[in-house]
């Protein structure tokens, strides 16, 4: 019954891998360029393992709320609270501790729970009762502002001291990274190596055996490089290692699930989302509901690292979380973005920041030179859209 | 016993009647086709088939085998067995087309997609609808017709019995309708019924097996096809008198106002590489110049391009009185007395929330104003003058624009072209959407302006209205002029071959409310 009668080979347009991945690597070449730079300007003490790893470190509360920011604006909405949310279940921690006494376990399960009914509320504002993302954050970024000042007193509130600390500021040693590592690394090739299997024996296309195993390899080098860095200091950084764990988590969810890929039919174009009977107003909600998990992971990293909660915590996180996604390939019309792209970005960032100060340039250069390296990311992106 | 019954079905917007005890079935193994003008109804009454519009929101029975259906969402209509492929291609383009075809229906296990088993299925159907791509390319990388096909897919993945299509090849080439229709042809020998919703009544012809035509939300008939032709469904969709629309009029033209050569836009988006290619004319002091072409042929970027109003590059050759001139921006047009209705006077004609004296003198608004302060009062004479004359029907001048009907807002965007004194007016389809009356009423103020000396360049895709109107009329069909004809000559055929000449294989009466 299958008279075929196809359409020419031909006619379909088929942009070049080199293409595709274009972006990745001007990525990577401008990180590669901002990372000699600063090599230079502060005579190697930048690539320092000690410096790389701090690095790492500074950039993990960043890095955690761009994972959630990614989902967020590929629906096509905007988080603007995370930054007062984040500073609010900071103290939410500190307070449940010192002025409740409850144990260091009970204290994090209440910031998380607290996280995620701030973000289901919000989300359920702005999906179900259809006001603006753009309102409600911006007005759950007042709220959550003054809310913290309330709870903290105004006061700075020192963290009791106990377990929770070491989330902000242990390491994971040397020898059980790479452990983790290695078991990891495993795992993905595995993987990897069984989607293609597969893929073969439904009949599907794949890619040719020499650019499987060159992935294979890209990967397996950058997470040797990775360990043998941080190794030859003390280790994985405990926030770093909650970063990246989470960063593969969402990944995979972002592109394996139903959840996930609905996120992006619900940004790519919400009118054929919606005649293909996804549940728009659910999905959206559930977003904000993961958010608010992030965001309080968030809020407890920050606050274990720095040893306390204070009113002031986490100002202008939430954009430098939406500037780690832009930077990272996440298009603001919704539809388009990954989260390692946003990681990538969140590092960029961080590296600004770290490289800057560690040359001794004045603070205000930071903003300038950030907001720069924004607006100049967006613009190659659309210079080289606009040139295919 | 029909496969489905759609009986006495009546569906009203805010006391608008859209639909009146329409009656509609389709036997297994069929293909009907419904045609309809624009606003008969047709779309309205597939989305109730479909559950856009859920059971309780109209009136009537939905029965399928003999067993009423009451659907209260899309999806239960899919679970019935019917499939829709919506007008406007409702795919995601940064997703594979296997993913589009799934959407929502992602095989699954634990939340995890079952990938391999998503893209192998979406290859088997790729073959049935005759498809040669990779499923796990970008639906972007395709072009629309293998769009469409993907589109089919989608509906087949869901193993419907009633395929419903919504003018599935409006945007087509020839060879790919042929694809399409042979590709209908062949799932109706295979026991699936279709219910084909076009304008384009060859086609209509060649696959339907019976024709349903639908009036201002009625059932005009429903004709088996052996024995039916064009003119037939013609009368049918239109059934009304139009000849006494347009005033009588004997002007003679006057010096030449306005004239452009060799206009060119390129525009890389388009397959050919060009919007607008090798356009020149001139029109005349009391002259009217129609414009006609189909959706897409560029008659409207014509209108947009000759007034800076174009978001791309254009080269051309502009004499205004005699005098060489450019036009860059909408502004330079409006100073040197060139006028521009606009196609969507909602979206790019009126300030809604504005007052009607406001929206009136918006486009001159030095004329009313000293040392940059505006003198309200005379703007508000200036718009009852206007009101009186234009015979604008608003409680008044002061009062929004918004709470006007739509031949009112149109009125009074003419108005505000007036109120500049332009030489030259160019009118974008100046009578969309409005009442017959009002109609009446806007083209003898056009034939009125003209003989009082006016240019006028009409673009319309109503055909008695380009003939009532216009001395001349320039036909474009993809960015080119492809005929040029005078009134005493002019005929819905003539036109037609000309606005469909060397490009599509069949008449497409979608614009024309012949």
């Amino acid at each position: 019954m299958l008279e075929t009668m196809a359409f020419k080979q031909g006619a379909l347009q088929r942009p070049s891998p080199f293409k595709l991945a274009l972006r990745t690597y001007t990525m990577v070449l401008a990180l590669a360029a901002i990372w000699l730079t600063f090599a230079i300007m502060t005579d190697g003490a930048f690539l320092q393992p000690r410096n790389l790893s701090n690095l790492l470190r500074q950039m993990s509360v960043t890095g955690i709320l761009s994972v959630g920011m990614v989902l967020i604006i590929v629906a096509g909405h905007i988080d603007l609270s995370v930054g007062s949310v984040v500073c609010f279940l900071g103290a939410v921690l500190a307070v449940a501790g010192s002025e409740f006494g409850l144990s260091p376990m009970n204290s994090i399960l209440v910031t998380l729970l607290a996280g995620i009914t701030i973000g289901t509320f919000q989300g359920w504002l702005l999906s179900y009762q259809r006001i603006p993302a753009f309102i409600v954050t911006l007005g759950g970024m007042m709220v959550f502002r003054g809310a913290s000042m309330m709870i903290t007193k105004n006061s700075t509130v020192p963290l009791e001291a106990n377990w929770i600390q070491s989330l902000g500021t242990a390491y994971v040693s040397a020898q059980t990274g790479w452990t983790i590592c290695i078991l990891a690394l495993i795992v993905v090739l595995a993987l990897m190596a069984n989607a293609r299997r597969q893929a073969k024996q439904f009949g599907l296309e794949t890619e040719s055996f020499g650019a499987f195993l060159v992935s294979a390899l890209a990967l397996t080098g950058l997470v040797v490089g990775f360990m043998r860095v941080l190794a030859s200091y003390e280790g994985i950084p405990v926030p770093v290692l909650l970063m990246l764990s989470l960063m593969i988590i969402f990944y995979v969810i972002s592109q394996r699930t139903t959840w996930g890929r609905r996120i992006y039919a619900i940004g790519g174009n919400s009118d054929a989302a919606f005649l293909s009977g996804i549940n728009i107003r659910g999905v959206t909600m559930s977003i904000y509901m993961v958010m608010g998990f992030l965001t309080a992971l968030a809020g407890v990293v920050l606050t274990a690292r720095v040893g306390s909660a204070s009113p002031d915590a986490g100002q202008l996180l939430e954009l430098d979380a939406i500037a780690s996604c832009v930077i990272g390939g996440t298009s603001l019309m919704g539809g388009k973005g990954s989260i390692p792209g946003a990681l990538l970005g969140a590092l960029v960032m961080e590296s600004l920041n770290n490289g800057m100060s560690l040359a001794n340039m004045e603070p205000y250069w930071q903003f300038v030179v950030k907001g720069v390296v924004l607006v100049v990311a967006v613009w190659a992106d659309m210079w080289s859209q606009s040139r295919r | 016993m029909s496969l489905l019954r759609m009986e006495n079905i009546s569906k009203d917007f805010g006391g608008v009647l859209a639909l009146q005890m329409v009656n509609f079935d389709i036997e297994p193994g069929e293909i009907h086709a419904l045609c309809g003008e624009n606003g008969a109804g047709k779309s309205t009454l597939m989305k109730i088939l479909s559950g856009v519009y859920p059971q309780g929101s109209f009136n009537g029975r939905i029965v399928i085998e003999g067993a009423p259906k009451h659907f209260s969402s899309i999806r239960d209509s899919e679970r019935s067995g019917i499939a829709i492929i919506h007008q406007e291609l409702s795919l995601i383009p940064e997703q594979s087309i296997g993913e589009n075809i799934f959407l929502g229906r992602e095989p699954q296990f634990a939340g995890f997609i079952q990938w391999s088993k998503l893209f192998s299925d979406a290859q088997k159907l790729l073959k049935v609808v005759g498809l040669n791509a990779n499923v796990r390319r970008p639906v972007k990388e395709l072009g629309v017709g293998q769009q469409q096909l993907v589109e089919i897919a989608k509906a087949l993945s869901q193993n419907p019995r009633i395929l419903v299509l919504d003018e599935p090849t409006s945007a087509l080439t020839k060879e790919e309708i042929a694809n399409l229709l042979r590709l209908l042809k062949r799932l109706k020998s295979e026991g699936m019924s279709s219910i084909l919703i076009s304008h384009k009544l060859d086609e209509v012809l060649e696959v339907a097996d019976r024709v349903t035509v639908l009036r201002d939300g009625s059932t005009i008939a429903t004709h088996d096809r052996h024995g039916l032709t064009e003119t037939q469904i013609i009368s049918e969709m239109v059934g009304r008198e139009v000849s006494t629309l347009f005033p009588e009029s004997s002007r003679q033209p006057g010096q030449v106002v306005f004239e452009v050569e060799n206009l060119n836009v390129a525009d890389a988006q388009k397959r050919s590489g060009y919007l607008l290619k090798d356009i020149s004319f001139k029109v005349r002091a009391g002259e009217i110049l129609g414009i006609g072409g189909l959706m897409g042929s560029g008659r409207s970027e014509l209108l947009q391009a000759l007034f800076g109003g174009l978001r791309l590059p254009v080269q051309c050759e502009t004499k205004l009185m005699g005098v060489k001139t450019k036009i860059h921006s909408p502004s330079q047009a409006w100073t040197q007395g060139v006028a521009f209705v606009p196609e969507d006077r909602k979206r790019q004609g009126l300030v809604l929330d504005d007052s009607v004296s406001r929206n009136m003198t918006i486009s001159g608004l030095e004329l009313f104003s000293k040392f940059g302060f505006l003198k309200s009062l005379a703007m508000a004479s200036h718009a009852k003058d206007m009101t009186k004359k234009l015979k604008v029907k608003t409680s008044s001048v002061e009062a929004p624009v918004k709470s006007l009907s739509g031949g009112n807002q149109q009125k009074v965007v003419l108005a505000k072209c007036l109120t500049t004194k332009p030489k030259i007016l160019f009118l974008d389809e100046p009578t969309r959407g409005i009442d017959v009356g009002a109609k009446q009423e806007i083209y003898t103020l056009i034939t009125d302006l003209a003989s009082q000396g006016m240019a006028v360049v009409l673009v319309s895709s109503e055909l008695p209205e380009l003939m009532g109107l216009a001395d001349r009329i320039l036909v474009l069909n993809e960015g080119r002029i492809t005929g040029e004809l005078e009134r005493s000559m002019a005929t819905p055929e003539k036109i037609m071959t000309l606005a469909t000449q060397s490009v599509f294989g069949g008449v497409d009466v979608r614009n024309y409310g012949f």
